[in-house]
């Protein structure tokens, strides 16, 4: 690789410090308020405020509520990242395997990724509406009296499949675009190799896919604990009530509609917390095992 | 539409160029929809009326998001000259001294007279601080009342609408048999929780309410009568003569608009926009009580929401704010809001002016709300005053979905409510400690 000399000292300095400012100004300096804020008691106006040590932090972790929400967290995001990957994947190998007319069925599987999120939820709601919705009444043809917003596990369920719905396009592109990027030769000699096409995948496809699902796995789960906010938004219609919800939600209710700025701030240091822990894990386990070309 | 629109663009720009040296206010609001255009009205006709200022009103969505904008812009010295500030949330506000110039001080400052007689009974406390000062100037005053599908009681061959819930439990199987759902509510925080208190004339915190202090403050959900109700409740949507649709306001409205039920329980402030969605002749009447509960019948607590001067601004400023109250208040303004809307007149004249009109000749259902409201009150009628109170409400929807969703007792549900509410209440008073 080529050595690139600057001739002052401070020169690299000055290119990054641009940069600096704004991971400084939007993420170092909040974070560093929202830590500031989570030991505090304070009132809404911000007149006055009270130290109050871990206690925000106590309240939280000891309240079963808080709990139960970052349960249902854990198996929103699992289900969501996997089901999203996995049905992705199908698709873009699916999709790259189609001869004939294949722009329009690629054209077909990624336009739902231009929706955003709040549209979603509402198109989503649409089909999952107790009065009018489609989903609903096919469900009851099973037997399956839906109701979406006063059963929890309904609830949960036209949650996760909008969600999914929408992350699936995502996952397409980059799939598909990995496919596409394989070397002819390798899949050729593969083919030559082994006949089974399930094996073929599993051993030298897959493993060559392996950089693209490394990110797209990262990707995925941001977008179920922090992106998939407007699909929850939407589908609880402003009132969480016994519904199922994320942390992200619970931070936002409690901060941005109970006003309780300390106990908010609490769990968005929490949530910090949560993403730090998950991104060294990621890294330091996960990314071994990915083989870059 | 767009017509309109222009038209507005043309007044404005008119009203602006014509009162360079006017003073401009903002008011921050919660409402959308039709009450929304009505709120614009009011502006456009304030500013015509005078020259010395010009308000410009700006929605924030709903109630919740108004005041977290209205704090957040405080915080940062942004705030406008007026909020508005929903009932749930006005404990938070009126904790808050240093935020707001009271209503009352701002009028009679600028030189008005100020009479709380003028008001009628039933808005005069709930936005008032323990001595009877006007902290709030109520604005969209609305109250839980019954809405009466008149085909469905036809059909089932009952005579009258039922005043107590004693009489709603006997024709209940009538409307079952008829095909109707008999009841359907809207919000179970507001119309069974707050207003069964006010109906029953029954202590809803310690503290007088919560008016008296904010430390020390106890919810009193867990009192009998109140899980006696949600028992009924309960047992009423397990026999189906009680429809629930979830937290949602529209999910549970829907039926009853669609012909499907006997009677819904609804806001006053629902009645415009019923008169052109309900499929079929309505009427309403009060929120019924049980009888069988002493000193049962009074009046219900004002719901909506109130306007809130905030204080950081300059004399002028404020003069403007005391004339837009003060415009506000006058009869023909407040019969004209009263009849776009369906919110209830706030003063004894406007009310005058109203039945003089005729307007209840023409809407009967359009005076049941303000009746309701002049109903003799009680000592527990006036109003509550808690601390963050909107989560204590969340904390409240969330187990009364439980409760229909067969995942809770009723008395469960109301020991939860209490222990979480109450430690909010204890949270909310160590913020205000050290004000």
């Amino acid at each position: 690789m080529k050595r690139v000399q600057f001739s002052s000292r401070w020169l690299p300095y000055a290119f990054l410090a641009p940069q600096m400012a704004i991971i400084f100004v939007f993420f170092y300096w909040p974070s560093a308020q929202a830590v500031q804020s989570s030991l505090y008691l304070e009132d809404p106006f911000g007149f006055g405020s009270t130290f109050v040590g871990l206690d925000n932090y106590a309240d939280i972790l000891s309240s079963r509520e808080y709990l139960g929400i970052a349960k249902f967290t854990l198996v929103f995001t699992v289900l969501v990242t996997g089901l999203s990957l996995g049905l992705g994947l199908l698709l873009a190998v699916k999709a790259d395997a189609v001869l004939r007319g294949a722009h329009a069925y690629k054209t077909l599987l990624i336009w739902v990724y231009a929706v955003a999120p709040p549209v979603a939820g509402l198109i989503g709601m649409m089909f999952f509406d107790q009065h009018i919705g489609p989903l609903v009444r096919l469900a009851g043809v099973f037997g399956w009296d839906m109701k979406v917003g006063l059963d929890y596990t309904d609830t949960a369920v036209a949650m996760i499949t909008v969600s999914v719905w929408k992350q699936i396009p995502y996952n397409f592109i980059f799939f598909l675009s990995g496919l596409q990027s394989l070397p002819a030769s390798v899949r050729e000699a593969a083919f030559i190799d082994c006949r089974s096409g399930a094996r073929r995948f599993a051993t030298v496809t897959l493993p060559l896919l392996a950089p693209t699902a490394f990110f797209l796995l990262i990707m995925n789960m941001t977008y179920a604990l922090f992106e998939t906010f407007g699909v929850i938004d939407v589908i609880v219609k402003d009132k969480a009530a016994n519904n199922p919800i994320t942390l992200v939600y619970k931070v936002y209710m409690d901060g941005f509609r109970g006003n309780d700025l300390g106990g908010s701030s609490a769990q968005s240091v929490i949530l910090m917390l949560i993403v730090f822990v998950l991104t060294i894990f990621q890294f330091r386990f996960i990314e071994r095992r990915v083989h870059y070309g | 539409m767009i017509q309109k629109l222009a038209l507005s663009g043309l007044t404005l720009a008119f009203t602006a160029t014509s009162t360079l040296a006017a003073t401009d206010i903002t008011w921050w609001h919660g409402m959308a929809g039709r009450n929304g255009e009505v709120i614009n009205e009011l502006a456009t006709q304030f500013n015509a009326a005078q020259n010395a200022c010009v308000l410009t009103p700006v929605s924030k969505g709903t109630y919740e998001e108004a005041l977290a904008a209205g704090i957040a812009a405080f915080r940062s010295g942004d705030q406008p000259n007026i909020l508005q500030v929903f009932d749930a949330g006005a404990a938070t506000i009126i904790n808050a001294p240093k935020a707001v110039i009271p209503a009352e001080d701002l009028i009679t400052g600028a030189g008005y007279d100020f009479n709380r007689e003028d008001f009628i009974q039933g808005v005069r406390y709930f936005y008032a601080d323990s001595e009877g000062k006007f902290v709030g100037m109520p604005f969209n005053s609305s109250a839980p009342i019954m809405y009466i599908n008149t085909e469905a009681l036809q059909k089932a061959g009952i005579a009258e609408a039922p005043k107590t819930w004693e009489e709603f439990e006997a024709m209940a199987p009538k409307l079952k048999e008829a095909g109707y759902i008999p009841l359907v509510q809207s919000q179970l925080t507001w119309e069974f929780t707050e207003n069964f208190f006010s109906r029953h004339d029954l202590q809803f915190a310690t503290n007088n309410n919560g008016y008296d202090a904010v430390s020390g403050t106890e919810i009193r959900v867990d009192a009998p009568e109140h899980v006696m109700m949600y028992q009924k409740l309960k047992d009423w949507y397990d026999e189906g003569y009680f429809g629930y649709f979830g937290a949602g306001w529209s999910d549970n409205q829907k039926p009853f608009e669609e012909n499907k039920v006997a009677f819904w329980i609804g806001s006053s402030g629902s009645f415009g926009g019923l008169q052109n969605s309900a499929q079929m002749p309505f009427t309403a009447t009060f929120l019924p009580y049980w009888n069988a509960i002493e000193g049962a019948g009074t009046n219900s607590f004002i719901g909506g929401a109130a306007l809130f001067a905030m204080s950081g601004h300059d004399d002028a400023q404020n003069k403007c704010t005391a004339d837009f109250f003060e415009f506000l208040t006058s009869p023909e303004i407040q019969y004209f809001w009263h009849k776009s809307t369906g919110y209830v007149p706030i003063t004894e004249a406007a009310y005058e002016l109203a039945k003089e009109d005729g307007h209840y000749d023409r809407f009967p259902a359009a005076e049941v709300g303000i009746e309701q409201l002049m109903l003799p009150g009680g000592e527990w009628s006036k109003g509550y005053r808690m601390g963050f109170y909107p989560q204590i409400r969340e904390v409240m929807e969330r187990e009364y979905g439980r409760i229909f969703a067969g995942e809770t007792s009723v008395e469960d549900a109301m020991a939860t409510i209490k222990s979480e509410g109450d430690a909010l209440l204890a949270r909310f008073a160590k913020t205000t400690a050290s004000n």
